[in-house]
């Protein structure tokens, strides 16, 4: 089989004179988690719409598995499980039931149902509802309904539209999971989402959008890479206040300190030279001061500010 | 601009292989869902409400009048009271089912969850026409069983008349164009409620109006207008069908005006003609619509 892929060539949306997505040429292909990210209006949603043929371009196409999505969209969205701003399941429904109609309108088998769609609500932890009507349910429980209905015959694309919306902390810790397992079963995952850490946790890639251009698509590596060569700042906590002479004598002479910057009482800023091993001698050293730490970690994450800078750059 | 992957490309493993069901067999496996959201609806409940009210005023003004000319024969029987309802269902089946059918899936977000799946828009369309068609169907026969039971308890249970059945299969006929228009005046949509009360509006008052509009004002036959083709549902009870054209005079002899009626062929031809161009109307129209 070959590897699966998402393309967009040119792909050009416009609503009546705004243009929403300007001419985005972007290729994902292989098993991976690419996280789609860019502010809001960016034009994320309106590129995953593009993708799926849920609305047409105004120029260019998109390609699923190399199928032009305009031409054939069932055969193109065979293999994909989407998820899109939060659809709504018939309210008449049990979600047992919608995950039924998914499996009749997908063939899946008898008994590939009734392994997968009990399976599937299991993994959105919506088994003890699965024969509640839909109509009643919360927003985060629908939201988890519209993602095991995504999920249930095992897709090997998959397209999500920040999938996190609507849930509460273990409903997003959950996704996370789900992605993580996917990525291990060799899926290919474009996700959106405005949540830096979740990318950072489960992707492997970045594609950052702003005013429905590609500001760039590379992997998270090689935004980590980036973003370290031009220095790194951390955050240190102490059990104590610490005076102005210990931060100007003691923490302003350790070794690679080049600033220190004063957050609060018991918080600084350590300005220092890129890389890891730079921290770790730093971390060593300010042990070593006996003066009370008890936090120390990066002020910011190498994905947030690269994401702020190249948007600021654009605005 | 970077279009090449920046790591490379791994194959998937298998997952489970979609081998999609066809078209036709997805519309009907979808029209089998929609159903059963019509089943459990308020507005399934609505519709037989009318029907019953409907079939109440009828049973109650029979049995308390008994009109001697009514209950003549059964054919007269039927050909009043039947042919003079069904199509009063059917309108009100095709505003309830068939009104916000399209509209609905864009205003409820319903049609998202859809169009997520691997199915054609036109499969869509269809299947959802087939629901409201089984819905309506089942008012025209609650409708039918009541007018039934009315003439088995004036006339006897095998005085059903053949015709009955001839009436009944052009009824179906008319409720498939019926509900392929209110289909397309609600592809033309996107709020429900919009969408219901222009085809309210059309199907209960406006076509009726427009029909002796152009008969009385244009003076042109009206074959071009759904509703003018409803009363050949009564055909099949009639000993002389009405004659096509009528002029109506005076007491002196002067003409008055000209009113129509449909032929047999005329009639089931504007039901098939409807139907067939508001299916294809509607199917192209869904075909462009976009899931913004
Ligand atoms: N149907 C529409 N009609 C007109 N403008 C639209 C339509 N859909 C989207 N837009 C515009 O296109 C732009 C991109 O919208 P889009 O929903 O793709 O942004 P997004 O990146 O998903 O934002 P968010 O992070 O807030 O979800 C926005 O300016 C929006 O107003
Ligand atoms: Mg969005």
């Amino acid at each position: 089989m070959n590897a699966p892929s998402l393309e967009a060539r040119d792909l050009t949306k416009s609503f009546g004179k705004f243009t929403a997505v300007d001419g985005l040429n972007l290729r994902i292909e292989g098993t991976k988690c690419v996280g789609f990210l860019g502010p809001n209006g960016a034009g994320k949603t309106t590129t995953l719409k593009l993708l799926t043929d849920l609305i047409f371009p105004t120029r260019g196409e998109c390609l699923v598995n190399g199928i032009p999505v305009r031409d054939d969209r069932k055969a193109a969205l065979a293999r994909c499980g989407v998820l899109i701003e939060s659809p709504e399941v018939y309210p008449s429904l049990t979600p047992y039931q919608a995950l039924e109609m998914v499996a009749d309108l997908r063939n899946l088998s008898g008994p590939e149902r009734r392994r997968r769609i009990p399976e599937a609500l299991e993994e959105v932890k919506m088994s003890e509802w699965s024969d509640k009507k839909v109509g009643k349910f919360s927003k985060g429980m629908k939201q988890r309904i519209n993602i095991a209905a995504a999920l249930v015959h095992d897709p090997e694309i998959l397209i999500l539209d920040e999938p996190a919306t609507g849930l509460d902390p273990r409903g997003m810790a959950e996704v996370r999971d789900i992605v993580r397992t996917l990525k291990q079963r060799d899926r290919l995952i474009l996700m959106s989402s405005h949540i830096l850490p979740e990318v950072t946790d489960v992707c492997d890639e970045v594609a950052l959008i702003n005013k429905g251009r590609l500001l760039f698509y590379e992997s998270l590596d090689a935004v980590t890479s980036r973003f370290n060569a031009a220095g790194a700042s951390v955050d240190a906590t102490f059990a104590r206040p610490v005076s102005d002479a210990d931060v100007d004598r003691r923490i302003g002479g350790l070794t690679g300190v080049s600033r220190v910057e004063r957050l609060d009482a018991r918080r600084l800023r350590l300005h220092l030279p890129p890389g890891l091993e730079q921290e770790a001698s730093l971390l060593k050293s300010l042990v070593g001061l006996d003066l009370g730490l008890v936090g120390f970690q990066e002020s910011k994450s190498a994905l947030e500010e690269v994401y702020l800078s190249q948007i600021e750059r654009g605005d | 601009m970077a279009t090449a992957s920046p790591t490379p490309a791994a194959p998937a493993a298998d997952g489970i292989a979609p081998r999609l069901p066809s078209s036709v067999i997805q519309s009907l496996r979808l029209a089998r869902y929609q159903f059963r959201d019509y089943l459990y609806s308020r507005r399934f409940v609505l519709m037989l409400s009318i029907v019953a009210a409907l079939g109440a005023i009828f049973t109650a003004l029979v049995g308390y009048f008994r009109p001697a000319g009514l209950l003549a024969a059964p054919d007269v029987f039927y050909g009043s009271l039947w042919a003079g309802g069904v199509p009063i269902v059917i309108v009100f089946a095709g505003v309830i089912f068939g009104g916000d059918a399209i509209a609905g899936e864009f205003q409820n977000r319903t049609g998202y969850f859809l169009m997520g799946l691997p199915v054609r828009r036109a499969a869509v369309y269809a299947g959802k026409y087939l629901a409201a068609l089984a819905a309506s169907l089942i008012a025209v026969l609650v409708f039918a069983l009541i007018l039934v039971g009315n003439g088995v308890f004036y006339f006897g249970a095998d005085a059903l008349p053949l015709a009955f059945v001839a009436s009944l299969l052009i009824a179906c006929v008319y409720l498939l164009a019926l509900l392929g228009a209110t289909f397309l005046f609600s592809s033309m949509f996107k709020t429900s409620t919009y969408a219901v009360l222009v085809v309210a509006v059309l199907f209960i008052f406006g076509f009726g109006i427009l029909q002796s509009v152009v008969t009385d004002l244009a003076k042109i036959e009206p074959w071009f207008i759904i509703s003018y083709a409803s009363p050949v549902i009564g055909y099949p009870f009639a000993s002389t069908l009405p004659a096509h054209v009528v002029t109506h005079t005076s007491a002196t002899g002067a003409v008055l005006g000209t009113s129509y009626n449909p032929t047999y062929l005329e009639g089931i031809g504007i039901m098939f003609g409807y139907f067939l161009l508001t299916a294809i109307g509607g199917l192209v129209l869904f075909e462009r619509e976009e899931f913004a």
